[in-house]
């Protein structure tokens, strides 16, 4: 049993549907994720994981049940949690007109920084990811690789407690994704919580050490990956992922 | 707050700046519209006016009212009068009108002259008979006098039409006239009527003297420019949209959205900046075309734009303006659900406002039922508050009674954005 200080995220009995889709995505679900852990979410298209993000990021309103990010309810719509949570989503949400500097200025602003602030974390974060030579570029010129940097380093920007990322390094080359997993495990050795949604389950087992299973709106299981391998007698995540929510295609419409 | 405010204002201008397409489409196109529009309807006022529209008259009469008559159309001074040989027919009047590059052409009947004349026998002899002059006894019937044939080029509008057989009209009156006055008083008199008194009677009119309405008691009649630079800069303003509406669009498919409602700052910000910075740009568009229409239009030979004397009224109505032009370009953003849609339902509603709102066909023509619609387009409005100042000459206190229903129709337009913002769980 893990004692509330301790948890970086807290579902309780959560409950959610979509106005326009009756059935219910979610119902008494219940999840915890520790502070400082690497936790990856997993499951089939359609099972619900960016809905439950977009749940924690109070990007939408649940029905029932709270979520509490370190100890903040997110239900209460007060602004200062985002202040705790850096998001990443999965597509470029940002300005493709503008350069990797604009960007970050910008969001860096929106995400509560002074002017100071956002020039020491725009020449830090832009040095880590190697975009310094492109900082004044804009980004619409970028390559795929690249983009999912300026991607990163916008969820970053105010160093957040809680680093949610869905799928952060889709469609990138090796050697981005390398720098991208390296990245994350430097955060999170400064004691940010990752939160790691992604359908490439190998790359996930380098980086994850807790994993849920989501499929049809419940958590199916969830532990550290090692004690999950061992207990279902698995050899990796895929396999474990195939053996708890089966081989059929899945049509997420 | 202010900060953030300012970042978003940066930003949102770094946007447009870069959007190219978006800016010559806001600021190219209504400056070539408006001078385009201008140089035409000046253009239909020189002709009329000054270069006067050429018309063919074939006289097949060979008597002296003919002449007359076209010695009437002559004087009239809206006609250049070029003779048709009298023996041509229809078809050859038709290729005269293509060679010589006429719009209009008129042919005199042959029996013209007769006709003229027994008209005015008998008008005179009902005159004599009701005078107690002339004992009653049965008239013949002499009928009308025969029409006159106008051939038009279906390139003129039908306005221009009806001023032409105004005009043509008025010539037959003249000569319809003279003929009776001349019957009657040889009836009377037994002699001919006077040269000096048959002028006297025939061209002895009033005169009219026109004064345009004004608050502020100018005299200065109302030019193309006045009419023209302020209903195309409302249409400027509005064409917003194709940068603005473009702009929400691309905003809500990338998850920029999305991703700002997971930031700890509200989204009211992102409004107010989209706001400021694209009421600015219309402001900015209203004084690039106000300035062309001051110092640009002489140079082109056009009417030049003149200024209304209550400035700070002209720029409050343009502030008002192009708000709800904003608001506008906001809502189909929000609810267009790509840039397509925003783009081309944007154009094409612009272009239905302004028809409605009449930009296009001034209100005051239209039918009672088309006013009434006319009252939901903005564009309406904000053409009412401009015409105010610049062609009545008010102040900011005249043009109040048009920028309340504007400011009504403005905050409609950001509540449906608001409800919009949050029914797509955008805010």
């Amino acid at each position: 049993m893990v004692a509330d200080s301790e948890l970086a995220v807290n579902i309780e009995d959560l409950g959610f549907h979509y106005p326009d889709n009756g059935g219910a995505i979610f119902s008494g679900l219940n999840l915890k994720i520790k502070k400082g852990e690497r936790f990856g979410l997993f499951g089939p298209n359609g099972a619900g994981k960016t809905t439950l993000l977009s749940l924690m990021t109070g990007l939408l309103s649940a029905d029932s049940g709270t979520i509490t990010l370190l100890g903040n309810d997110v239900r209460k719509k007060n602004k200062d949690v985002n202040k705790l949570i850096g998001f990443v989503p999965q597509d470029f949400s940002y300005y493709q007109e503008l350069s990797p500097v604009e960007n970050l200025e910008f969001f860096g602003a929106w995400s509560g920084l002074n002017k100071q602030q956002i020039k020491t974390r725009t020449d830090e974060l832009l040095h880590i990811l190697g975009l310094e030579n492109v900082r004044n570029k804009q980004v619409d010129k970028f390559s795929g690789g690249m983009k999912r940097r300026v991607n990163l380093a916008i969820g970053v920007i105010h160093n957040p407690a809680i680093l949610i990322l869905d799928e952060p390094t889709v469609g990138v080359d090796v050697q981005t994704r390398h720098a991208i997993i390296n990245y994350l495990m430097e955060l999170n050795k400064k004691g940010t919580t990752l939160i790691y949604t992604s359908h490439q389950l190998s790359e996930a087992e380098g980086l994850c050490e807790e994993v849920a299973l989501i499929d049809v709106g419940k958590i199916i299981t969830q532990d550290s990956l090692t004690n999950l391998l061992k207990e279902h007698q698995q050899d990796s995540l895929e396999d474990l992922f195939l053996n708890l929510t089966g081989k059929e295609y899945r049509n997420d419409l | 707050m202010i900060f953030k405010l300012w970042a978003t204002i940066k930003k949102d201008c770094r946007v447009l700046i870069r959007d190219g397409i978006g800016l010559s489409l806001m600021f190219i196109m209504p400056i070539v519209l408006v001078v385009v529009v201008t140089d035409i309807q000046n253009g239909t006022f020189q002709l009329i006016n000054k270069n006067k529209m050429a018309v063919l008259v074939c006289n097949r009469d060979t008597g002296e009212s003919g002449k007359q008559l076209i010695a009437a159309i002559n004087k009239i001074g809206l006609f250049k009068v070029y003779d048709l040989p009298k023996n041509q027919d229809a078809k050859t009047i038709v290729d005269s009108m293509k060679d010589k590059e006429a719009l209009l052409s008129v042919t005199i009947p042959e029996d013209f002259t007769r006709k003229v004349k027994a008209k005015a026998k008998s008008v005179s002899n009902k005159a004599m008979v009701s005078f107690g002059l002339q004992a009653d006894s049965v008239q013949k019937y002499v009928g009308d006098v025969s029409p006159l044939t106008l051939y038009y080029n279906p390139v003129i509008q039908e306005q221009l039409r009806f001023s032409v057989k105004g005009g043509l009209q008025s010539a037959l009156q003249i000569v319809e006239s003279r003929e009776t006055l001349r019957t009657l008083y040889f009836a009377i008199n037994e002699k001919p009527l006077p040269e000096k008194l048959e002028r006297e009677m025939l061209s002895n009119k009033a005169a009219i003297n026109e004064i345009p309405v004004s608050k502020n008691g100018s005299l200065r009649a109302p030019n193309a420019a006045q009419h023209n630079v302020p209903a195309w800069t409302i249409f400027a303003m509005f064409f917003v949209i194709m940068s603005l509406g473009g702009s929400v669009v691309r905003e809500k498919v990338s998850g920029s959205f999305v991703r700002l409602k997971t930031l700890p700052t509200n989204f009211a910000v992102g409004l107010l900046s989209k706001q400021i910075t694209y009421v600015t740009v219309t402001v900015i568009q209203a004084v690039v075309i106000f300035a062309l229409g001051i110092w640009g239009f002489p140079l082109m030979g056009l009417p030049g734009l003149n200024i209304p004397l209550d400035v700070f009224g002209l720029l409050i109505v343009t502030i008002i303006c192009g708000w709800c032009a904003v608001s506008y370009a906001i809502c189909v953003g929000v609810f267009a659900e790509s840039h397509q849609q925003s783009n081309g339902f944007g154009a094409i509603s612009i272009v239905i406002l302004a028809a409605i709102g009449g930009l296009m066909v001034p209100s005051f023509a239209m039918d009672t039922s088309l006013k009434a619609v006319a009252n939901l387009s903005p564009m309406h409005w904000c053409l009412q508050a401009y015409y105010g100042l610049f062609l009545e000459g008010g102040k900011l206190t005249d043009v109040m009674q048009y920028l309340i229903p504007l400011v009504l129709i403005t905050l409609v337009l950001q509540l449906i954005t608001f409800l919009g913002l949050k029914r797509k769980n955008l805010i």
